[in-house]
Formats: structure tokens, sequence, C-alpha cells
């Protein structure tokens, strides 16, 4: 039975999208409780680089979340404390031959049309944003809306602003469901949390929570890496990378492939990590997956070459098979929201996504048509996983 | 085992990363079994840190006097260099190994030298006798030059026939305290105070054990000896709970701690120096082992060891371990299971003899553990503005707040959140401090890179 | 009574004795000896500052495992002292920060 100390809202996962959504919630006049098996940030936001990219999305739902959440991210700069490190650093994209750069222009205006800064830089003249980038490449292009968290603190400092009660350690071992189906809160092994509504922010392992309240939500994990350089003056001013101009065979078409993203950090050491691979790019075992990183940075930056990786780590990305992430109400289970499978996007896309969940919560209208991102809908096929992957 | 007859590197049966103790044993006695032996190791010379010795160019005539049963080293480094000569071992020293990768009887050992990378050494099993380093725990003053690891000192005579100072305080906790103390005496520096925060009254509880290892009794009593002669005698129940100076060590300040190493206000008392030794055991290195998802345990002593059969098998087929990885129990015992191993490897019968003196020093080592682990009180010591993190600097109340308001419940969000960890080291320094602060059991350690690389030479790579 | 020494403990003598540049002096070293040995021999216990406080470092493990020790070997940044064997006429440098001031953009 709710009683007055009983939350509006239970969610599921203190990562940076849980966080989002505990802010957002609690801003709208709830009350929340978080409750996460591991402690804050334990799972895919603590593997994260703390992209908040525009960059490398084309246009589209996917983009629009990210302009929203660009926006919201400024705004949060102010309110959360610096140890967050919100850096509005600005990405460039440069491409290492003509046909690359003449896609690469293509895509970037259409995302004009959709609202993204970008501007071209001829080969000349990349060296003035970045003077240590590698010679010989045929342009970019420089998108100033492009940004960086840490993430762990991030996710850390929103929960805190949020005001919510949190439950870290306890894993949810059921979802309570009254007798319309409609959910009335979670169970752990210390307690029962009674609540209206119940949101899934457990990014990878979405798809088990919401197997626990009755919903089918087709999350898979996809291996991402990270390595990471001893510390360095700033020697990367913007989030850099790479984009080529590829060929899918398997779907006929063609599409714009991300090399490693290369960038500096206010606490010193540069961080490689690999976007979002659409295309069977990370599936691999690590020593391959380190290589070609190592390989990609070197080629922007031929002086990384002399500095020392101290670490290296993998994080799982949650992603549905469409690419894009399930956020809102689950019309099959009354009282059921998602907000997961943001794949190796969840830091740049949280804040949009904690404000769509407190619009579903609140009945508020939201920023954006949500429909694109209904839980309910048709996935698709999932990519073809081999089984190596399938292990790790 | 199919090999292919062109391919040299296939001819590695068995690859042993480190040449301490557990390394050296292994390979003379896999080599002496038949089993071609590659044997990698960071050091120049085979020994390992118990056996660290000057190089031949510095001309000790009697580098034993600085160690306990050099002879036990001094016989399989003999064996060792006919081994190499007869081409049953392939010795690369130099070589710090990063990664192993591979599964059941393929396997890679990706290595660097100080300046290149090593080419892969390929192999069908894998011993891993990475040994330990030192345990620290941060005080107010500690990263002060002239503040070095009990270790440290002892390595840095015993391989470069140097001190760190004229008058030398020794603290910390654990046997090793005695010996440092006796070797720095012996080598000319005043020893003003031997500091041990626990009491030797754990001892008693385990007599039967003690009287069951007659050499450690010896061992114990030739340190002691040495320091009677050189009037030293240890402070029990005490630590060094802050380093004084200006831009080096110029005093220490010494407290009587309680049962559960809490500093008992009032009794510090100031004691002038010119360096301190300082270390509170060794922690087994086990970043190879737990990259590859190798089982752990806690040992008695509070750090993360290994869980091994008796056959010293980890839980990783084709992965074997031997020495301090499986639970820090000194040179000895490290010998003992080196031989074990390479028996278990070549699938050869252990003798129950050496299975019953593994036993026996493992208990010994265990009760010895027991004794000198941490109590839960040292945090007492710390003051909010104290380095609990040396390489990126974090103070412990950065570490604190994380814990506290945060919602870090573990060391490694605790390093997400404040860096600690994060640096050159990876936590050596700081994880058992780390881990405590927050309040967390000892975690194993998670660097799938066991050393930095160059990233140049990660992006060369062969491809897959 | 002749002192007590590390050397008079072990006897013997180095092959070889030379020199080499550390900053604006001299350091001598013994054939076989570290940068990290020879530089505690002349009594120096530090050669680098930490690139947040500034704070004076040197040997802290002494067995290459902390990092502390890092130093400027032959214009080479953040070589381990304690592993870095000493050479005639080499030229040491004390570091700061990172070591790496030279990349900064």
């Amino acid at each position: 039975m709710p009683n007055r100390h009983s939350p509006d809202v239970v969610i599921i996962g203190a990562g940076v999208v849980g966080a989002a959504c505990a802010y957002y919630a609690a801003r709208s006049g709830l009350t929340v409780a978080v409750v996460d098996r591991g402690p804050v940030a334990g799972g895919t936001t603590g593997a994260g680089e703390g992209n908040l990219l525009v960059s490398d999305k084309e246009a589209g739902p996917e983009l629009d979340l990210a302009l929203l959440s660009t926006r919201l991210w400024r705004e949060l700069s102010a309110a959360l404390p610096p140890e967050t490190e919100y850096e509005p650093k600005g990405g460039v994209v440069v491409a290492s031959d003509e046909p690359a750069l003449k896609a690469l222009r293509s895509f970037a205006e259409d995302q004009r049309a959709a609202g993204v800064t970008a501007a071209e830089i001829p080969a000349d003249r990349l060296a003035e944003l970045e003077p240590h980038l590698a010679p010989g490449l045929a342009g970019g292009f420089h998108y100033p809306q492009d940004a960086q968290v840490q993430p762990a603190q991030a996710a850390a400092r929103l929960l805190a602003a949020s005001g919510a009660a949190l439950h870290l350690g306890e894993e949810v071992t059921a979802v309570l469901r009254g007798p319309s189906g409609a959910v009335r809160g979670v169970r752990t092994a210390r307690r029962e949390l009674l609540a209206p509504a119940v949101v899934n922010a457990a990014g990878t392992w979405g798809g088990e929570v919401a197997r626990l309240a009755g919903a089918h939500l087709p999350v898979l994990p996809r291996r991402g890496f990270v390595l990471v350089t001893e510390p360095l003056p700033r020697v990367v001013r913007h989030k850099v990378y790479a984009a080529d101009y590829i060929a899918d065979v398997a779907s006929g078409s063609a599409a714009l492939q991300s090399s490693a993203v290369v960038e500096g950090t206010p606490g010193g050491p540069v961080l490689i990590g690999a976007t979002r691979e659409r295309v069977g790019f990370d599936r691999s075992l690590s020593t391959e997956a380190l290589r070609r990183l190592a390989a990609q940075a070197a080629a922007l930056f031929p002086v990384l070459a002399g500095v020392q990786v101290l670490r290296a780590y993998h994080g799982f990305r949650p992603y549905l098979p469409d690419h894009l992430p399930a956020i809102g109400a689950d019309p099959r289970v009354p009282g059921l929201l998602h907000a997961c499978g943001h794949e190796g996007a969840g830091i740049g896309l949280a804040p949009a996504t904690g404000v769509l969940v407190a619009a579903a919560l609140t009945g508020a209208e939201p920023p954006l048509d949500p429909a694109p991102f209904r839980p309910e809908r048709d996935y698709g096929p999932a990519d073809p996983v081999p089984p190596q992957e399938q292990q790790s | 085992m199919t090999t292919s007859p062109s391919d040299p590197a296939e001819a590695a049966g068995l690859a042993i990363v480190g040449a301490g103790p557990a390394g050296l044993a292994a390979a003379v006695t896999a080599a002496s079994l038949g089993l071609p032996v590659t044997l990698l190791d960071a050091g120049a010379r085979p020994g390992g840190q118990y056996y660290r010795h000057p190089d031949p160019a510095l001309g000790a005539e009697r580098p034993h006097v600085l160690h306990h049963d050099w002879a036990a080293f001094a016989g399989r480094e003999a064996e060792l260099r006919a081994h190499e000569r007869a081409g049953r071992i392939r010795h690369l020293p130099g070589r710090q190994v990063w990664s192993v990768t591979g599964s059941g009887t393929d396997w890679t050992v990706h290595s660097r030298t100080e300046d290149t990378a090593g080419e892969p050494v390929r192999a069908r099993a894998v011993l891993l006798a990475t040994g330990a380093y030192e345990r620290q725990l941060p005080f107010p003053g500690w990263t002060l030059p002239g503040v070095v690891g009990a270790g440290g000192a002892q390595a840095m005579l015993k391989g470069g026939l140097v001190l760190p100072g004229r008058r030398v305080v020794v603290a910390g906790s654990g046997p090793l305290l005695l010996a440092v103390a006796a070797s720095l005496a012996a080598a000319g520096a005043r020893v003003p105070a031997v500091v041990e925060a626990a009491g030797y009254g754990p001892y008693a509880r385990h007599t039967g054990t003690l009287l069951r290892n007659p050499a450690k009794l010896a061992e114990g009593a030739l340190y002691g000896g040495a320091l009677l002669r050189h009037r030293v005698r240890p402070l029990l129940r005490h630590a060094v709970v802050e380093a004084h100076g200006t831009g080096r060590v110029e005093a220490v300040t010494v407290a009587r701690l309680d049962r559960d190493w809490r500093p008992v206000p009032g009794t510090g008392r100031r004691v002038p120096c010119d360096a301190l030794a300082v270390g509170h055991g060794l922690v087994p290195e086990l970043s190879l082992a737990t990259a590859l998802g190798c089982a752990t345990r806690t040992a008695a002593d509070g750090t993360v060891a290994l869980v091994l059969t008796p056959g010293l098998r980890t839980s990783v087929p084709g992965i074997w371990s031997a020495g301090e990885t499986g639970g820090v129990g000194g040179a000895r015992l490290a010998l003992v299971e080196g031989e074990i191993a390479a028996l278990s490897v070549a699938g050869r019968p252990v003798p129950a003899g050496l299975a019953r003196r593994r036993e026996r020093l493992r208990a010994f080592a265990d009760a010895m553990g027991a004794a000198h682990r941490p109590g839960p009180g040292w945090t007492g010591w710390l003051r909010e503005e104290t380095a609990v993190c040396r390489c990126e600097e974090v103070p412990a109340g950065r570490v604190r707040e994380a814990v506290e308001e945060l919602g870090a419940t573990d060391a490694r969000t605790v390093k997400l959140l404040t860096r600690a960890g994060m640096g050159w080291c990876q936590g050596r320094m700081c994880g058992p401090a780390v881990a405590a602060l927050a309040g967390d059991g000892p975690a194993p350690d998670r660097r799938p890179l066991a050393c930095p690389v160059r990233l140049g030479q990660l992006a060369e790579l062969p491809a897959d | 009574m002749s002192r007590r020494t590390p050397r008079a403990l072990v006897g013997g003598a180095p092959q070889e004795t030379f020199t080499f540049r550390f900053d604006d002096r001299e350091i001598p070293a013994a054939a076989g000896q570290t940068v990290a040995a020879a530089l505690w021999g002349a009594g120096v216990l530090a050669w680098r500052t930490t690139r947040g406080t500034g704070e004076p470092r040197g040997v802290f493990c002494g067995i290459g495992q902390c990092f502390d020790c890092l130093v400027t070997v032959d214009g080479a940044p953040n070589r381990r002292a304690c592993l870095v064997p000493a050479r005639p006429g080499g030229l040491v440098t004390s570091q700061e920060g990172t070591g790496h001031d030279d990349l900064a953009v």
C-alpha cells in the first residue's frame, strides 16, 4: 500500500540516463527513488568517454534528440558543479580523400537542414584548429555543438541534484504488478518500493528488466573499447575523428563510417574510443580492437604514436536492432516506462531522454515528437552477431 | 600438439612470465623435464625482487651478504644458464609483458622492452609468476622525497648499492621490515626506529605453525640478531602517522596504535631522520591473470590472490601460476611452487614431500599474513588533504566525498569519480587505501594492460 | 675501523666509473647502476615535480611499479629512473608536470 513515503516513480538504473530521468522527474515535482544493483555509473556510463555528439548523427529522430540534449547539457552545465567537466569544445571530422570529403559534405548538408551548425574547413586551415593533425588530409568539418562531460561525475551530480532516494547495491528481483497488470513498484532483496510508475533505465540490462515487468525489449550488448594515454598537456583541442565513405555490402548501400574519436580531457589523458559502429566494426578480440583504435589515432595525430597508453577498458553498449533508443511509456504494461538502448550515445542523449520521460510521467507536452522512440515499435531484425561477441 | 617446424615461435611449449624465485624454479624444472621454455622477465637479471642483485659491472664480490639463502638462487641460476646454452630455455630479460591472449593450448604473450616492442611469444601453456609489489597505506607527508617503500629501499640497496639517507626509520608492518632494517644497518645506515603496526601477539596463536617452519624461525632470529647488534628494537603497535620536512623528509611522528590500528591521541613523538622506509607487506601482481579471467580469492593478509588447484592451475585452462600470485608467502614457498607448477604443466605427479612442504609454508604465510593484516582504524591517521593517490594527487577528502555524497560504493567507482588510481601506476600504490576508504573489500585488479605500452606499438600489432 | 657502507659490505669495485649530466651538475656513477641509484649516491632524492601541485618526487617503490621516479633521459620524458641504466656522458633532466610541455597547443 503506497504511503506518504512512497515515491511517485522508481527508476531502475543509476547510470547517466537514469540520473537524467531522476533529475527531470524531480524538477517536474515528482518524488523519485533510484535503484541500482551496483554503484552510481557502474555500467556503460562508467565505461564511456562522455561524448555529447551531434556530428556523428545523420538527420533524423536521433539527431533531433541529440540537438535537444545539446541545449539541455548547456543549461545543466550552469546548474551542476564544475567537477562535471562540461566542455563545449566542438568536434572536427576530417576526410582523408576527396570522395570521403564529398560524402561528408552531403552528410553535413542534411544535418544543417536539421539544425546542426557545421562549417567546412579546407585542408590548408585544419592545422589552425588542430596543430598536430596529420598532413595530407582532404579537408573536414567543424561542429561547434559537439561537447564533452566526465560521465561518472555527470551521473553522480545529476543524481545528487535530483534529491532522489538512492538504493545502490540493490538488485531489482521483481517488478510488482497489480491485478489489472499495472505496475505498482519493485522488489529488491532489502525492500519493496511501491510507486505507480517504474522507469527501466537499466542500459545493457534493459532487456532483463523489461522481462521482469512482463514486457519485451530486444536490448543487445555491443562491446566498445577505450584507450587512455599518459597525462598530456592539451595536445588535441576538439573531439576529432575521421569519416570514411564505405560500402556496406550486406545492405547494398553505402554509409559514412567513423574512425576512433580522439580527444583531450581536463584530467590530462587523451581518450581514444570508437563512436557508434553500425556496420560490423567492433566485433573482434581485444588486441585487434586495441590495434585498430591505436592505428586510427596515430594516423590522425602522428605525435601520439610516441606516447604511452596506460589503460584500456571496455564497456557494453546497449543497442536496439534499429539503433534508436526506447523512450517513454510501454502501452503493454501500464505504469512501465523505458529509457534505454542508447548505444554509444547515452551520455549525450541522457538529458533529452530525461525530459521525454518526465513529460510522459506528468502528461506534459513533450518538447519533440517521441513517436520514433516508442518502446512497442517494430524493431526489425537484429544485426547478425558473431559467436565471439555473444560470449563476451 | 601440432607445431609447424618452420615457425620457431611455436617451439615454446611453456611461456613463463617472471624470473623471480617461482618463475626461475619453474623454468629449470620444466626444462629438465624436456619442455621447451621461454622465460620472460622485466628484470635485466633473473632473481626477481627477492634475489635482486647488482649488475656484474658493479663488481660486488659478496652479493650474497644482502640475501638470505643465496645458494638457492645461485644453484638455479647456474641451471638456467646451462639450459640456455643447451637451447632448452629461451631467457628474455628486460621484457615487460602487457597482455596474454589466447585460449586452451594456443597463447600469445605480448611484451615490450624499455624502448621497443618485443616479438609476441607463442606457447601451449603459460605460467604466471608475476610476483608482488609493496602494499602502501598513505599518511600525511608520504609523498615527501626520502619517504620510500621498505622494499624499495631494499631493492635500491641490493641492486644499486645505495641508501636513501644516513638515518633511516623503518616502518609499516610485516616480516620484511626486520630484513630491511638489518640490511640498511649492515650497509651503514643508522636506524633510529623500526616501527611495526602489528603486535607479535597474534604469532603466539600460531606457535605450532611457527615450530613446523624452523627455517623461517632461524631467518627471524638472524634478522633479530643483526638488529640487536645495531641496537635496533622493533617498536610494536606503533605507526609513522606523519612525515615532516620541506623538500625532503626531516622527521617522522610515531604514534601508538590501538587494537584496530587507530592512532592513540597524545602518543605521538617526533623522530628525526633523513629517510623513511615504509611498507605494509606485499600485494600479488595479478593484472595479467585477472585480464585472462582467472578466479581470485581474498587471502589471509587481506589482499586478493589467485584461486589455484594443488597443481597450481588457475581457473583458466592452460594458465598456471606460482609464487606470490597465489597469496604472498615468500621466496622459499615460491621456489617450491615453481617446481610443482612445472611438474603439473608437464603432466608429472607431484612428490608428496613437495606438496607437504608447500602446505606447511602456505600455513605459515597465512598465519603471518593474518597477523599483519591492516586494522580498519589506520584511516584515522589520514587528513582530508592527505594525497591518497600519488599519481593523480587525489586527497582523502575527495575520496570520502565520492563515497559519502556521490554514491560510490566500491573502489572502481571512486576511481571514476575522483581519478584515484587512474594515473601512471594504475592504482598499485593507492588501491588498498582507496578500497578501505570505499568500505569495499579488496577487489581484483582490472588492468587489461599490465604495463604502459607505446601507442605506436599497439598500432603496429599484426592485424587479424 | 672502516666506515660501514654498501660497498664495504659487498666488497669489490665497479668495472668503470663515469659521470653523467643532471641539469647543471655532474653526477658520478658506476657501471651497472641505474640513474636513480647514481642520483641517490649523490644525495639527490627528487628529480621531478608533479603536474597538479608541483610537489617534488623521486624514487618511491624502487622496482618500476609506482612511476614516481619519472625523469627525462637524453630528451625522452617519463623514463623510470629506477630502471634506466646510467650511461657515461648521458643527459638527465629533471622533469616538470607531464614531461610533454613541448606538445602543448
